[in-house]
């Protein structure tokens, strides 16, 4: 069954019939074309899907398109504004907390989730964060620093 | 006026010159490059283990509307393998199914539900063959052959004997042995599986992108299964999340789909689910070890013998390149002498196994050190001590078996490790439950030879310089994450002492760049660093001839100061602007080639077969302390941290090869605390993120990483391998650190909380049965 979903995506209004049982992940990269979510698994195992819906950071694997109606999505490609990284991205760039850059926008967007609530997280309070995120290449020592450098970053006055 | 001074990046901490598009978003990975009119791709796999194949009906599904394509077995005869000498893998199983989650057909639709739909209606015919899902169990006199010529479904035995063992073992002063099970891991990279072929019917051409590490490799396959003119095939390599090794081969499912485009005469995206990414995993085989060493009271190693057998799984692969780098790499971190390895490798109905980081090296280093440390701990000598009193005579050397070691930063990653864990004043000293261990380990820096030997030097990097002053740099080199692009852009401003802003790299299209070997066993960035750094030797002589020329000088006489070129401190000079346009006043635009080649000695020997498998032209050398806390109530083991120092000979980029060293230590983490495949009848159990423990940030300790430069004489800039040396050493520090701390030593892994738990209440039970006959 067909429906209309209207939300506000990355800050845009946006109104699509989408059928009923899409996923959110599916509408955001095969729908909408936004790529950066990405798929690292078969359902709620590695995070990599993250995005935040309504500041709170959740899996689009397991959300239906069809229940954020009237919300709003934000997805990686959120977070650039006026061309410039913002202070999470910064963060995992200049630190390394990125290699090959699958689980990147996941572990990004459950951080930037976690700032916004909390703008100088402990170490702890950053693992507990991001714990349901799966990294196969850092071994995260570098993504809690890349997390610590955003929170010094967004202090400084980058954007968040 | 500023003193103008040659820009410089090497040894500094420098990001990934591709990081803004990985955390943007904006980078592009094989299943994000969506196009309209894509067909989806599916694959039907093998139910059975073993079963000979009697009839693929397809009738029924190309009856359904949206279905473009079918193919199954009969659409392609060829074998593919990475190794010339065992291409015993069909794309789509033929005659045979010998693991189970095996492709056998595949459709081609115009949505991904039609396509699944359109599965379910295709009908197997089989007759079940008796399946083997141990090595123990296919190597019995009676086993069903998985393959031709490979009696007892043994793939390669390997046997070789240096020096005289007998003797060295009668005359030690003594003997220790052990057995050791580690069982299959695999890579699990965040990126699942994916392909996306594009065939042009009106020219008999394909255009096939895929998530590899080898793009030279698939167009290889490509032209062999497809029977196309390679010159018809182009592949790119697209961002790629994470290889591990799991992509130093074509996989099936890049040829099945380049199969499927071409039938369906259009474009096809295949993306295989994280438990389909499993089964095609080529992760490390599960090997089983007994490893008996020989020791003088004063710590020397005076003999070793090593029988190692590893279940490879249902296909060749990297098969016999494991089992040969297993008994190799015994040679070349210690200096042994009177070594003999007994190796086999055994075909098996489960997935095949392939190349997982520290390749052929891990298991057989876990077991070294376990057993070093345990005999040392028996003659009451310190664990470094015993390490040091066997270091190898000062480099450069050879060892027995031929292989040439000219860097040997091993000792002061011992002393580093020491000093910074406060070992001396710790060990033995800490509380009840907690222990420290250390171990060492080494890998290669590029294979020496080549899979495929053509005869080309080992790696070729182009660089093109034009009109508006930047210089691309273009190369075959796949960086899969592990930083290539970095670094081969840093080599090449290096030289010319310009900022990395002015360069620009394009990799991974074979329109476009040369080739490349493709990034495995820890070869870009020795071999094709150097490649980088003689293309930038080359462009700068063009740039200094012409800036001799325009400024009316002796070439000799000119000094390159990255944006300026002067013949001598008082003069002008140009700036590099100026030194282009008079460059390109010849030739137009100029691009230049810069080779690699390693150089035979390296080659390894020829004492036994196989013997230049670890032949390399330097090794990357590790020594990790690992401290741990035991929980004796529940068998519960933490990390608490880790310091790893690592030889990389020069850190080219030092946050780079922290990120290396530190996840490969973590890598090693997974493998010896949590990580197993485990099959029910040859079905996979584990083909998920849950069920397959790799550690999570909650469970993951600090690593601090001190890196060592030895300053190898052929590196670029002195560099050698970060990436892969020092995932082996966790593991047997780890269980170094547990025997530490408990009194318990495990030679079985992973060491979980229910083995640790089990282990302590034997133990208990024992003491106490113990007690009470006393």
């Amino acid at each position: 069954m067909a429906r209309i979903l209207q939300l506000t995506l990355n800050g845009r209004a946006r109104s699509d019939a989408i059928s009923e049982n899409v996923l959110l992940l599916d509408y955001l990269r095969e729908f909408v074309g936004l790529t950066g979510t990405k798929t690292g698994c078969d359902g709620g195992e590695c995070g990599a899907c993250t995005v935040l819906i309504d500041d709170q950071s959740r899996l689009s694997c397991l959300t239906l398109a069809a229940t954020v109606d009237g919300k709003r999505v934000d997805t990686i490609e959120s977070l650039v504004s006026d061309g410039r990284l913002s202070a999470v991205q910064r963060g995992f760039h200049e630190k390394l907390g990125s290699q090959c850059g699958y689980c990147t926008p996941g572990f990004i967007m459950a951080s930037a989730g976690l700032l916004r609530r909390n703008p100088r997280p402990s170490a702890n309070e950053i693992r507990e964060a991001l714990g349901s995120n799966i990294c196969r290449c850092t071994g995260y020592v570098k993504i809690i620093e890349a997390v610590m450098h955003a929170a010094d970053l967004h202090a400084a006055g980058a954007s968040p | 006026m500023n003193e103008i001074v040659p820009a410089h990046t090497i040894g500094e901490y420098v990001p990934l010159v591709d990081g803004p598009e990985k955390v943007s978003g904006r980078a592009k990975y094989t299943a994000d490059l969506i196009a309209s009119e894509m067909l989806a791709g599916r694959i039907l796999r093998s139910p059975y283990s073993h079963a000979e194949i009697l009839d693929v009906d397809v009738s029924e599904a190309a009856k359904l509307p949206g279905v473009k394509a079918i193919v199954t077995g009969a659409d392609c005869d060829k074998g593919f393998g990475v190794l010339p000498i065992a291409r015993t893998e069909h794309p789509l199983a033929r005659d045979r199914v010998r693991y189970c989650g095996e492709p056998i057909a595949a459709v081609a639709a115009i949505d991904d539900a039609t396509a699944k739909e359109a599965l379910k209606r295709i009908k197997l015919k089989v007759r079940e063959l008796p399946a083997y899902h141990t090595a123990h169990a296919a190597m019995a006199p009676d086993a069903v052959e998985l393959h031709e010529r490979r009696p007892k479904n043994i793939e390669r035995d390997v046997h070789f004997e240096l020096g005289d063992v007998e003797a060295a073992f009668a005359s030690s002063e003594l003997v220790r042995e052990g057995t050791y099970n580690c069982p299959e891991v695999c890579q699990n990279q965040m990126e699942m599986h994916a392909a996306i072929a594009d065939y042009d019917a009106e020219r008999d051409r394909i255009t096939v992108h895929a998530s590899t590490q080898v793009p030279y490799y698939v167009h290889l396959m490509l032209s062999q299964i497809l029977g196309m003119d390679m010159s018809r095939i182009r592949v790119i390599k697209p961002y790629v999340g994470g290889g591990f090794g799991c992509r130093t081969e074509t996989l099936n499912v890049e040829l099945i789909t380049a199969l499927l485009a071409r039938k369906a005469g259009g474009c096809v995206r295949t993306i295989v689910n994280r438990e389909e990414t499993f089964i095609t995993h080529r992760g490390r085989p599960e090997t089983d070890i007994r490893l008996k060493l020989g020791m003088n009271k004063d710590g020397r190693i005076t003999a070793v013998e090593c029988e190692c057998i590893q279940r490879g799984g249902a296909h060749s692969g990297y098969g016999v390149v494991t089992i040969l780098y297993a008994g190799s790499m015994l040679y070349a971190i210690y200096d042994l002498h009177n070594v003999k390895y007994v190796g086999k490798r055994v075909m098996t109905n489960t997935p095949p196994c392939g190349a997982f980081r520290g390749h052929g090296t891990v298991d057989v280093r876990f077991a070294f050190e376990s057993l070093l440390d345990d005999i040392a701990r028996t003659l009451g000598i310190d664990p470094f001590a015993v390490r040091r009193i066997n270091l190898l005579p000062s480099a450069p050397t050879f060892t027995d078996n031929d292989l040439m070691v000219n860097s040997y930063g091993l000792p002061e990653c011992l002393d580093w490790v020491e000093r910074q864990s406060g070992w001396k004043t710790r060990k033995g000293k800490l509380p009840r439950g907690k222990g420290l261990g250390m171990a060492c380990s080494h890998y290669i820096s590029g294979a020496s030879k080549p899979v495929n030997w053509t005869g080309e030097p080992h790696a070729t990097v182009k660089l093109k310089l034009d009109f508006d002053g930047s210089i691309v740099l273009l190369t075959g080199a796949a960086d899969i994450g592990q930083g290539s692009s970095t670094v081969l852009v840093q080599s090449v401003a290096e030289v010319l002492g310009l900022d990395l802003s002015r360069i620009r790299i394009v990799t991974g299209d074979s329109d476009v760049v040369p080739k490349d070997n493709g990034s495995y066993s820890s070869r870009v960035t020795f071999l094709v660093g150097n490649a980088a750094i003689d293309a930038a030797n080359n462009l700068k002589a063009v740039l200094v001839a012409a800036a001799a020329r325009k400024l009316e000088a002796k070439p000799d006489a000119i000094e390159c100061l990255g944006e300026l070129y002067r013949a001598g401190a008082q003069d002008k000079g140009l700036t590099f602007n100026e030194v282009v346009t008079e460059a390109l006043k010849d030739t137009g635009t100029i691009t230049v080639t810069g080779n690699y080649s390693t150089i035979p000695e390296s080659h390894g020997g020829k004492k036994y077969r196989g013997a230049a498998i670890g032949g390399t032209m330097g090794y990357s050398y590790s020594a990790q302390v690992v401290e741990v806390t035991v929980d004796e109530e529940t068998g519960v083991v933490t990390v608490d941290r880790v310091w790893v120092a690592h030889d990389c000979g020069k850190a080219l980029n030092r946050l780079s090869v922290e990120g290396q060293v530190q996840g490969s230590v973590w890598m090693g983490m997974g493998q010896a605390m949590s990580e197993e495949t485990a099959y029910h009848d040859g079905l996979l159990l584990t083909a998920n993120m849950l069920d397959y423990r790799v550690p999570t940030i909650q469970d993951s300790p600090p690593i601090e990483v001190g890196i060592v430069e030895s300053n190898d004489p052929h590196g670029p800039f002195g560099a050698k391998e970060a990436g892969e040396g020092s995932l082996a050493a966790f593991l047997p520090a780890l269980t170094n650190a547990i025997a530490d701390a408990v009194g318990l030593r495990f030679n079985d892994l992973p060491v979980t909380p229910d083995r640790v738990f089990a282990a302590i209440e034997k133990r208990a039970r024992r003491r106490k049965s113990n007690g009470g006959g006393a």
